[in-house]
């Protein structure tokens, strides 16, 4: 637990992604091979089950401690997280303990089921032989995300060059299903378990934002040209007569979409398609905010089935015949596609079409058009390109519209949590609506630290009430929000919310009675329904 | 009547016709140390301790009028007695001591209750009332003996230097800058900015022992610098000076390291929790050792800490600097070991 403790402080205090994978390397070098694998399960998002609910951990911590509850909330809501609040407060271990990760791991495991008694008789020894940076970690382990800045990227790279195996098929291992309590870490970097699985996808090959004229990506006919669809990406998996659907995210969406379960019968086994799940009528692509009251849900209804439904959008073949064809070109994948999708045409599930242009001009007057279909602009993708791993720049490009933009007022601001608990960094906007101002947006980003500084000082000197945590303040700064779609919503006051605001920049040439109306925005939902 | 009211200007003794560590020009200001935020420029006479003259006559101006105090020793002023004890916070810093017809008043300034080998240590003073500061008035934070610390640091330094990395740390020139050298002298030659050589020639001069130290200079070598141990004010932290160093690491020292947003806040490599306020543990103990029926709580903290007070059956008042609010603890953060010690 120690050498971990040491590695997550290490990763914490370097933003420089050379000292992080040099510091997973000196870990992965000398660590416990089983603590190796609980490492890339954590890092990973593969938490073991919590036994225990934060709630308890807080409630037996302060009683232990005899912190009044309305103090244990200033302190956390000056460290900006519960493990670490609850890590502090602590007094200090009177034993120490040599535990390895995964001694705690299943220690903790083996909690499940038993009474909170015996829980916190646990909890309770272990916080008492474990140093302030290890019970930070143990906390997490039972309550939190290690939010440190490891990429899954990272985290291969740094296991290819301590292993030095190839980072694709490392990738692709930890990717895949696997149960951190019963591999080795041998196993798992050499993906002994991926063959016998039917389910595992491919790492999603994704794209860098185009930044320069397209002009310079060299003659229109090298590239492939395709809309940029808002939606999920996923992948279709089916092998051995088993279909698999997976989100992005890595997690297992097949329940969900039961729309695309036919594909089990259409699909001959070994083959694994990458497309955009969307909401899809009459072969046309709805809203994003259509699609998302299918998404994250247990159970789907029959009217939301109705409502919003499924289909997919098919970008590229990554195997077929159960041959691994991400190597190939894309111009070769593409052939297959269209003739393993050829008589699918009635069906939800299509191709993502080509778009033909001869220049380039043609292309951008054609993206002017990508938001009456719902798209968000075009991807660019070489003819000539493997599907890579993750990102890399030069083969693949999004270039997509601008997003829409509107001019607002600051009127609530909150302090952030992690990194930015001091600081007011989030912000609520509002806009005009006659007299009154009504809020349509929070966000908090897109400002650079130094006008973090400035805005909080601002905050700081101008706030009118303090709602908890929450300072009403002057309704003076004026910023650009932007955001990338507009829907109804019966939740807000302003009766529409936006999708993805973020904070394009800090008009100081604008005062507030300059901002934008309620009615301007209504408007623009109109126009998108 | 009370012996001190908080007025725009500061701390004000009517009785005694003066001001304790004043924001604006005043005719009498005592001081209760050197840092800037405690003292400033334009008043008539200034009263502080022996050690903190020196140190004001160099940060302000020769042509200070500057009385000074012992610890212990006491002078009259308008019939309140006002005396001086050890804060404990840094060299020459000072708790106020007042007393008038009975009654008494202790104005602490910034202390802390470790002996940090070079500050004279802080003495509870009994009061009925207490003017406390509360940096670190949450119970999250809570100091790790400083010797452990001093070892994490060398630890570091010695990895550094092992991997040929210089090692810098950020403090700030008045205080935090001589314990660290009191701390770490050894083996290790210490490197020190101009600012910090400065203060350090007027602290020896003023007879304090303060282990020998290498003012960095034009001529000063990168790989001397590799070797050893540089100390320079949290002005210099982003400074291309020390990016064209070899491989520089750089370390802050300070309270607010005990907590990880604020350590990734700054954009340092490490981060070391060592401070020249009290604690938690410690700002308890020290008001508790005062007997104070009354507290009244500054800088930091104030609106939590002055509630706990409260339910412990301590009366205590929040009181508001100049700085406003909320800005104190956040400006602290924001510039962390470079307000802090202020």
């Amino acid at each position: 637990m120690k050498r971990f403790a040491k590695l997550i402080q290490q990763l914490e205090l370097s933003n420089k992604t050379n000292d992080k994978i040099e510091a997973l390397v000196d870990y992965f070098n000398y660590a416990d091979d089983k603590d190796k694998v609980w490492v890339i399960a954590l890092f990973t998002g593969k938490k073991p089950k919590r036994p225990i609910k934060s709630a308890l951990l807080k409630y037996w911590a302060i009683a232990i401690t005899e912190t009044p509850e309305w103090l244990f909330a200033e302190s956390y809501a000056n460290v900006g997280d519960l493990s670490e609040t609850i890590a502090l407060l602590l007094p200090p271990a009177e034993n120490t303990s040599d535990f390895q990760l995964y001694t705690w791991i299943e220690e903790l495991h083996d909690l499940e089921g038993k009474d909170d008694e015996t829980k916190k008789e646990f909890i309770l020894s272990a916080w008492n032989k474990l140093e302030t940076q290890e019970r930070f970690i143990f906390n997490k382990l039972i309550s939190g995300n290690f939010r440190i800045g490891v990429s899954n990227k990272m985290l291969v790279n740094a296991l290819a060059k301590q292993s030095s195996l190839d980072s694709a098929q490392i990738m692709h291992s930890i990717m895949g299903k696997w149960d951190p309590y019963k591999i080795t870490f041998h196993e798992l970097i050499n993906g002994i378990h991926v063959n016998t699985d039917n389910s595992w996808p491919y790492p999603f090959c994704l794209a860098y934002a185009l930044e320069q004229e397209p002009e310079k990506l060299g003659l229109i006919s090298e590239w492939q040209a395709e809309w940029k669809w808002d939606g999920i990406r996923g992948q279709i998996v089916k092998r051995n007569g088993e279909l698999f659907i997976w989100s992005r995210g890595e997690e297992l969406v097949t329940e969900q979409f039961p729309e695309l379960h036919f594909m089990m019968g259409v699909l001959p086994d070994g083959v694994v398609l990458d497309g955009e799940i969307l909401a899809v009528q009459d072969k046309r692509v709805l809203s994003f905010s259509t699609l998302q009251q299918r998404l994250n849900r247990k159970t789907i209804s029959k009217k939301q089935l109705e409502d919003a439904p499924i289909g997919f959008f098919v970008y590229d073949v990554l195997e077929y015949e159960s041959k691994d064809f991400r190597e190939e070109p894309l111009s070769v994948r593409r052939k297959i596609l269209e003739q393993l999708m050829g008589g699918l045409d009635e069906s939800p599930v299509m191709i993502s079409p080509v778009i033909n242009c001869s220049s380039w001009d043609e292309l951008a007057d054609l993206r002017q058009t990508s938001r009456s279909i719902n798209s968000e602009g075009i991807m660019l993708k070489k003819l000539s390109s493997h599907y890579h791993s993750g990102r890399k720049r030069g083969d693949w490009w999004k270039w997509k519209i601008n997003p829409y933009t509107v001019d607002a007022v600051m009127i609530y601001a909150q302090k952030g949590s992690g990194r930015r608990a001091n600081f007011f960094t989030d912000y609520t906007f509002a806009v005009r609506d006659g007299e009154n101002l009504v809020t349509i947006a929070k966000a908090y980003s897109g400002l650079t630290d130094k006008e973090i500084k400035e805005v909080n000082s601002f905050v700081t000197r101008n706030a009118i009430e303090k709602f908890g945590p929450v300072r009403t303040v002057k309704p003076e700064l004026v910023f650009e929000i932007a955001f990338e779609g507009i829907a109804e919503s019966k939740r807000h006051k302003a009766g529409l919310a936006l999708r993805f605001p973020r904070i394009l920049r800090w008009r100081k040439d604008k005062n507030a009675d300059e901002i934008n109306t309620l009615e301007d925005l209504r408007q623009l939902l109109q126009s998108t329904l | 009547m009370a012996l001190i009211e908080f007025t725009k200007k500061g701390i004000y003794c009517k009785q005694g016709d003066f001001y304790v560590d004043p924001w604006w020009p005043v005719d009498y200001a005592v001081t209760t140390h050197g840092h800037s935020d405690h003292v400033r420029f334009g008043n008539k006479y200034y009263l502080c301790h022996t050690l903190t003259k020196p140190i004001i006559k160099r940060r302000i101006s020769e042509d200070l009028n500057v009385e000074t105090l012992e610890y212990g020793e006491n002078i009259s002023r308008n019939g309140v007695n006002i005396s001086f004890f050890p804060a404990g916070h840094i060299i020459g810093s000072a708790q106020v001591r007042l007393e008038y017809k009975g009654e008494v008043c202790v104005i602490s300034g910034d202390y802390k209750i470790e002996d940090d080998g070079i500050t004279t240590p802080f003495e509870p003073v009994k009061c009925h009332s207490f003017v406390s500061e509360s940096t670190f008035g949450l119970p999250v934070y809570k100091w790790q003996k400083q010797q452990i610390v001093f070892n994490g640091i060398r630890n570091w330094v010695n990895d550094n230097i092992n991997q040929q990395k210089t090692s810098v740390l950020i403090a700030y020139s008045l205080g935090k800058a001589q314990r660290l050298i009191k701390n770490l002298a050894g083996d290790t030659p210490i490197y020190v900015h101009n600012s910090i050589a400065n203060l350090n020639e007027v602290i020896i001069e003023a007879g304090v022992n303060l282990p020998e130290t290498i003012r960095i200079t034009p001529e000063t070598t990168k790989d001397e610098l590799r070797k050893g141990i540089v100390i320079v004010p949290p002005v210099m932290r982003d400074s291309r000076w020390i990016k064209n160093l070899s491989h520089p690491v750089t370390g802050i020292c300070s309270g607010w390291m005990q907590v990880r947003a604020h350590r990734r806040w700054q954009s340092a490599d490490a981060g070391f929790a060592l401070s020249d306020h009290a604690d938690w543990p410690g700002l308890m103990e020290a008001i508790r050792a005062t007997g104070a029926e009354k507290v009244y709580v500054t800088h930091g903290f104030t609106a939590a800490f002055s509630r706990f007070l409260n339910d412990e059956g301590i009366e205590a008042a929040e009181v508001l600097t100049r700085f406003g609010q909320e800005d104190d603890e956040e400006n602290k953060v924001d510039l962390a070991g470079q307000n802090e010690n202020k």
